[in-house]
């Protein structure tokens, strides 16, 4: 009965234990822990963005979101001979013409399906796209390919005593100018009012002309560009790509996209990036032997937090918008 | 045909479908013998999870959690005295010194994750939607934690081995049938009834004066207790056990047979695990002959998205057995 390979073993954020830290575990969140939280944090928020755009305008929880990610990370490693830029290309190319063929062959037909339906296909859709990376990948022999295209960014540079990897800035950076450029898209122009309109209530924006396949296209297409931004800082991160790439930082967001409040996007996204901040910091602070009963700690304050804020801890309501999943 | 009659048909045909599984496991050979028994378990862990998701209509990621309880409860407390000091040193003295049968291993998994459930149950069970949905997930993610790190409750992160082989033809069959049974009569009774009123309609119901917490928490409980007697029927069957094998993947893979069968009856949790874990033997057979190695894995994801898409409602359009089709 289980045999497939949705494993969970892998990537979490690698713990770093540091000798100074075992008799102080909580006094040392030093400068270099939390730069490095606000870097996962950046991915984790990037990640959230895509999964509550989708969320937005079709109200499907896409939980094959991180195998867009996995798909992106792939081609980066299978391209490493090619020019960085042509990788890159590639990454961009193979990430978004999935998130359109997955929007085309998945969510158009399930549009009037039950959230849970919905929910369940991405667990089979991200069940078949794993499986088939196992067998593009297991062709030379070995489960996991490395990924070094955008290993030189692994580099770290010193600020005011600091190490800070080149990645960690290029994440922070990213995210912010994306967030940034979404929120002008949303606020400023036509499409991003259709946008907001339909993810308020699509049936009444359709009524007033919004265009469904316009907004649905642009908002499948903006989360493909995010998985592929994504799979590139991850892949300097951990350049050890392996099927299950990706799926526990999915599963990680989603809760925190949850936590957060899923029904706007700013909510979801500081969700996001609180979980990776959180889960950062944690890492970064305590040693690995003191942190194995951490996810149950961590999971408790999620079940409380829901307890108190079923709408989210950012939402300004008490209840949720969405019934049933 | 009588109204009575038309009922009994939707107890008896999933009990029959058991029942020729159960006889056609013991006249194959051993290597193929435990895919009948694999199928017969998913199908006594699928009917436990639909006793609640489909009852209440709140999807939970966290019966499996109910289902690994049990399955270490009934392992650790069945693995024989003398191996148990050796291989299990760290244990609380009251689990280490005690060993006892098969029947009493079950009652004491179904015990447990009844017990469990009522627990979690009480505050998770005011939530409804994605909340509920991340709340439950959160409880399969605070078990496993547990199970694997705390060795004086269970084997921690290696494996639960010397577990009796138990779980034969016969005790697969009458296991699934006895959760079929009580699935069946829950949902007839009084309480079922209330519980299927607030998946419905909860405003509606709770207009009628069902109290949706009530209803919720029964439900969850009685599926918590037969998912531990699942899980105990799954440890007997498998000899040993680690926690990765009752974690995400079996919750992903136990919902999908549920929803590929058909969320809101009996009959379709029934077909669905037999025709998911039937369809997963057959291409793991072929796979070592026909078929490319690895391409079950594709064709089994590939198949289950196919469905859901094509028939949203499930195999069974989430409707029981009946033997005339329903008119309109």
């Amino acid at each position: 009965m289980s045999r497939g390979r949705l494993s969970t073993e892998g990537h979490a954020v690698a713990p770093r234990q540091r000798a100074t830290m075992l008799s102080l575990p909580l006094a040392a969140v030093d400068a270099q822990t939390l730069v490095d939280a606000v870097g996962l944090g950046a991915v984790y928020a990037l990640m959230a963005v895509g999964i509550g755009l989708v969320f937005g305008v079709l109200r499907l929880v896409n939980f094959a979101y991180g195998q867009l990610v996995m798909a992106g990370a792939y081609t980066l490693a299978f391209t490493s001979g090619w020019p960085v830029a042509g990788s890159i290309i590639a990454c961009f190319a193979v990430v978004i013409a999935l998130s359109f063929l997955m929007e085309r062959a998945v969510f158009r037909p399930l549009r009037t399906a039950s959230p849970a339906v919905m929910l369940v296909t991405t667990f089979a859709v991200a069940f078949l796209l794993q499986s088939v990376a196992l067998i593009l990948d297991i062709r030379d022999g070995t489960i996991g390919e490395p990924a070094v295209t955008l290993a030189p960014l692994n580099q770290a540079v010193s600020i005011g005593g600091v190490d800070v990897r080149k990645v960690t800035i290029l994440a922070v950076v990213v995210a912010a100018v994306t967030l940034a450029l979404l929120a002008l898209l949303l606020g400023r122009t036509r499409i991003g009012l259709h946008m907001r309109a339909a993810s308020t209530d699509f049936r009444t924006a359709r009524l007033l002309g919004v265009r469904a396949d316009t907004v649905i296209g642009v908002a499948v297409l903006l989360s493909g560009v995010l998985a592929a931004i994504v799979a590139m800082i991850l892949t300097v991160q951990l350049p050890f790509v392996a099927p299950d790439f990706a799926l526990k930082e999915t599963i990680v967001v989603l809760v925190g996209v949850v936590v957060g409040g899923i029904d706007r996007l700013w909510t979801a996204t500081l969700g996001g990036f609180a979980i990776g901040f959180a889960s950062g910091v944690i890492n970064g602070a305590l040693p690995t032997d003191k942190t194995v009963f951490l996810p149950s700690a961590l999971f408790a304050l999620v079940i409380l937090v829901l307890l108190l804020r079923p709408a989210g801890v950012f939402a300004r309501g008490r209840t949720a918008v969405v019934d049933r999943v | 045909m009588s109204k009575r009659f038309e009922t009994w048909v939707a107890l008896a045909g999933p009990m029959l479908l058991i029942v020729i599984v159960g006889i056609a496991s013991s006249f194959v050979s051993r290597a193929n013998e435990i895919h009948f028994l694999n199928a017969l378990v998913a199908v006594a862990v699928v009917v436990a999870i639909y006793v609640f998701v489909g009852n209440s209509g709140v999807l939970s990621f966290g019966q499996i959690s109910f289902v690994a309880l049990g399955a270490f409860a009934a392992g650790v407390m069945t693995v024989p005295l003398e191996s148990k000091t050796g291989i299990l040193p760290d244990l609380f003295p009251l689990l280490r010194d005690h060993t006892i049968g098969n029947a009493a291993s079950l009652i004491l998994a179904a015990a447990v994750g009844g017990g469990f459930a009522f627990l979690v149950g009480l505050p998770l069970m005011r939530l409804s939607g994605l909340a509920a949905g991340i709340a439950t997930f959160a409880v399969l993610e605070i078990t496993h934690n547990l199970l694997r790190e705390w060795i004086k409750i269970g084997p921690g992160a290696t494996t639960l081995s010397l577990v009796p082989e138990t779980t034969g033809s016969l005790q697969a069959t009458l296991g699934a049938l006895l959760v079929v049974v009580l699935a069946y009569a829950y949902q007839r009774s009084p309480l079922g009834r209330k519980a299927r009123a607030t998946r419905e309609d909860p405003a509606a119901a709770q207009a009628v004066g069902i109290n949706v917490h009530r209803q919720r928490l029964w439900a969850f409980t009685l599926s918590g207790a037969l998912c531990g007697f699942a899980g105990g029927l799954l440890v007997h069957m498998l000899g040993s056990i680690t926690t990765e094998q009752v974690y995400l993947e079996l919750t992903f893979l136990t919902l999908a047979m549920l929803v590929v069968g058909g969320i809101t009856s009996l009959w379709g949790a029934v077909i669905g695990a037999l025709a998911v874990s039937g369809l997963d033997s057959v291409l793991g057979n072929a796979e070592d002959g026909i078929l490319p190695e690895g391409s079950r894995l594709v064709i089994l994801g590939a198949l289950m998205a196919l469905v859901l898409i094509a028939r949203p409602s499930g195999l069974t359009g989430g409707r029981e057995l009946r033997l005339r089709r329903e008119p309109g």
